[in-house]
């Protein structure tokens, strides 16, 4: 007999990613009725789940909670990104009413995915150790590469599943072989120890930095930075548009929490080595990003190129790893949910049944046919652009604020040329929606939109306008959740 | 004594790694990833980790492969179908062996990382009842996270390929 100490357990810790579990469980066994098949109560259900999670994460602001024997933490860093991922999935899981009526998913399974997805990004978000960590992103990633095959019958649907699936595996294969060499040079797989271990220079120095190397591989691809970026325009164009839009936004908030929480618990005695990494990963990112996006001629395709600039920009928050800097990533990677997940929303309504129009032409004239709808468009284009007074001029205000406070200059001034390239492919579309004429192929696309959906619109708008006019509060929470470990 | 058999297991392992690389037969690949995965149980065996050496034999030489040769021989795979190139095989080889002088020092400059830092075993190290005891105590929430992976992972294989879009 051996006696065995079980760590405290705290469950009202975990009780969000209990609640998603549970809820994700519960639509699976409701599916097999065949009253439920196709049917929009699924839906609401998650919706319910999500809420009541969210409910749960709110209760747990405050001071750290570390659990599990360390191997959880739950910190205001980590509840933020938690709201950030449960608003998403939120969004998500209201415009994939209409769309799944549209094009033949019978949903209850649809669902659970969606909430698997977001289980392992919290334990991404909250996780502080290694293997917590790697779990979670596995979760998150095997979950996507079935969502972004979901619609069978489409190709593209397939392509973008297994491109994810080959590609999202070798990366997770560098992401372990690099926690593997971490855990070799330090013998901790803890972020805790592993910190303290390099800082006190009982490590083996190779052996750290070259597993350092190979999570930074695996964590640039995750967020599809440039150079790790090849997958992203195919998947993004490929994936059913809920499935995009949800991508774009809460598994990469997911992947950025990972990136912060490692390098800064883990290896902040080593930053001298790793920010010369990143800052030329976030330059290259916003520019090949934005240069390529100028060429598009998909607007599914734009969004995901843009989604790679917005990547760059984020990362440069990351590069500055001050409290600025990290608080001003949090930030922006809010109101980038809000923004990005309403554009694809409004896209994903014009696309109509089988995604037929996708292409610029297809939105010509979207102001005259469907003047709302054109609007809410126009105001979350303008924000991703970051035109002032809406969000997406405040949340890169900071970030690149952050960057001049932390005396990175140059990285500032990149960002904001940057940023003047992107209004160029921005503008476009909004000149096609307002000042061209209506092409042949636009009559399918006006079919009216859910109530599902339109409460999705009214929250990304909301988003943007309360953000941008008064950023303040939620500011002031990012900041808190810096300084929350 | 254990050098001669860490050399030896080692030099089976990356033998058979090569094979399956280059063989052009479905089958002998499969057959040459079993051999890597039994020498590198020897390996783990040779680490002190028998669980894992166990483990890696039932599961990874034993079911998995077995599922793959399986499949390999009910879809019938010719060579053709297999591959995209049908490049010499001894160019790859001479390739990885020229490789060689740039890999070595890498190599070296990684043994050089002393052990000296690594902490001592726990007595019972390797052992199942040592690996069930920290799999239940420090790693209890990633052991139940696994769950969630495997409960995702199980529905999503099924969705790919049996769900009906109306």
């Amino acid at each position: 007999m051996m006696d065995i100490q079980i760590p405290d357990i705290s469950l009202s810790a975990i009780a969000p990613e209990i609640t998603l579990t549970l809820t994700a469980i519960l639509l699976l066994m409701l599916e097999v009725f065949a009253a439920n098949k196709g049917r929009d109560h699924l839906g609401y259900l998650a919706l319910g789940g999500i809420l009541l999670a969210a409910l749960l994460t709110t209760r747990l602001v405050g001071d750290p909670v570390s659990t599990f024997a360390g191997s959880y933490v739950v910190d205001n860093f980590g509840t933020f990104f938690k709201l950030i991922m449960l608003l998403a999935v939120g969004m998500t899981v209201l415009m994939s009413m209409r769309y799944n009526e549209d094009n033949g998913v019978d949903s209850g399974e649809y669902y659970a995915m969606l909430l698997f997805v977001t289980v392992g990004g919290f334990f991404m978000a909250s996780g502080a150790d290694l293997m917590t960590l790697f779990l979670g992103l596995e979760t998150l990633s095997v979950a996507l590469y079935v969502l972004a095959g979901y619609t069978r019958t489409r190709l593209a649907s397939n392509e973008a599943s297994l491109k994810y699936f080959i590609l999202g595996a070798l990366s997770s294969g560098f992401l372990l072989y690099g926690m593997a060499l971490v855990y070799g040079g330090t013998g901790a797989t803890k972020l805790a120890q592993i910190g303290t271990a390099i800082a006190h220079g009982q490590v083996s120095a190779p052996l750290v930095a070259a597993g350092m190397l190979l999570m930074l591989i695996a964590l640039a691809f995750k967020v599809a930075a440039v150079p790790f970026h090849m997958w992203t325009p195919d998947v993004y164009q490929g994936a059913p548009l809920p499935v995009t839009a949800f991508m774009s936004a809460g598994p990469k908030a997911a992947a950025f929490a990972f990136f912060i929480r490692v390098f800064a618990e883990a290896f902040p005695a080593m930053q001298a080595d790793w920010w010369q990494i990143l800052w030329l990963l976030a330059v290259v990112t916003m520019t090949v990003g934005n240069v390529i996006a100028l060429a598009q001629d998909n607007v599914k395709r734009m969004l995901a190129y843009s989604s790679i600039a917005h990547a760059g920009y984020l990362l440069v928050g990351v590069t500055v790893a001050s409290e600025a800097g990290v608080s001003a990533v949090l930030f922006y990677l809010l109101i980038y949910t809000f923004m990005n997940i309403g554009a694809f929303a409004v896209v994903s309504v014009v696309a109509g049944k089988g995604e037929k129009y996708t292409t610029f032409a297809d939105f010509a004239g979207l102001g005259f046919r469907r003047p709302l709808l054109a609007m809410t468009l126009a105001m979350m284009i303008f924000s991703l652009a970051g035109i002032p007074p809406l969000a997406g001029f405040i949340g890169k205000f900071y970030l690149f604020m952050s960057a001049l406070e932390g005396g990175f200059v140059w990285l500032a001034v990149i960002g904001v040329l940057n940023s003047v390239v992107s209004v160029y492919y921005y503008l476009k579309l909004t000149v096609y929606m307002y000042l061209k004429e209506e092409g042949s192929a636009v009559e399918a696309s006006t079919a009216p939109f859910s109530p599902a959906m339109a409460v999705a619109l009214v929250i990304a708008v909301y988003g943007v306008l309360a953000i941008g006019v008064m950023p303040a509060g939620y500011l002031a929470f990012a900041k808190t959740a810096f300084l929350s470990f | 004594m254990e050098a001669i058999l860490f050399m030896t297991f080692a030099a089976v392992a990356i033998g058979g790694a090569i094979g399956m690389v280059i063989s052009r037969q479905a089958v002998t690949s499969a057959v040459n990833l079993i051999v890597v995965m039994f020498a590198l149980a020897a390996l783990f065996a040779m680490q002190d980790a028998h669980l894992i050496a166990a483990l890696q034999v039932l599961v990874y030489a034993g079911a998995i492969m077995v599922l793959f040769l399986f499949v390999i021989m009910l879809l019938n795979v010719r060579e053709k179908e297999g591959r995209a190139t049908t490049r010499n095989s001894t160019w790859q080889i001479v390739a990885i062996l020229g490789l060689t002088p740039v890999i070595t020092p890498v190599m070296a400059f990684f043994s050089v990382a002393d052990v000296a830092h690594a902490p001592e075993a726990p007595a019972d190290f390797g052992t199942t009842a040592g690996v069930g005891k920290i799999l239940y105590t420090s790693y209890l929430l990633p052991f139940e996270v696994a769950s969630v992976l495997l409960l995702a992972a199980l529905v999503g294989a099924v969705i790919l390929t049996k769900t009906k879009l109306r």
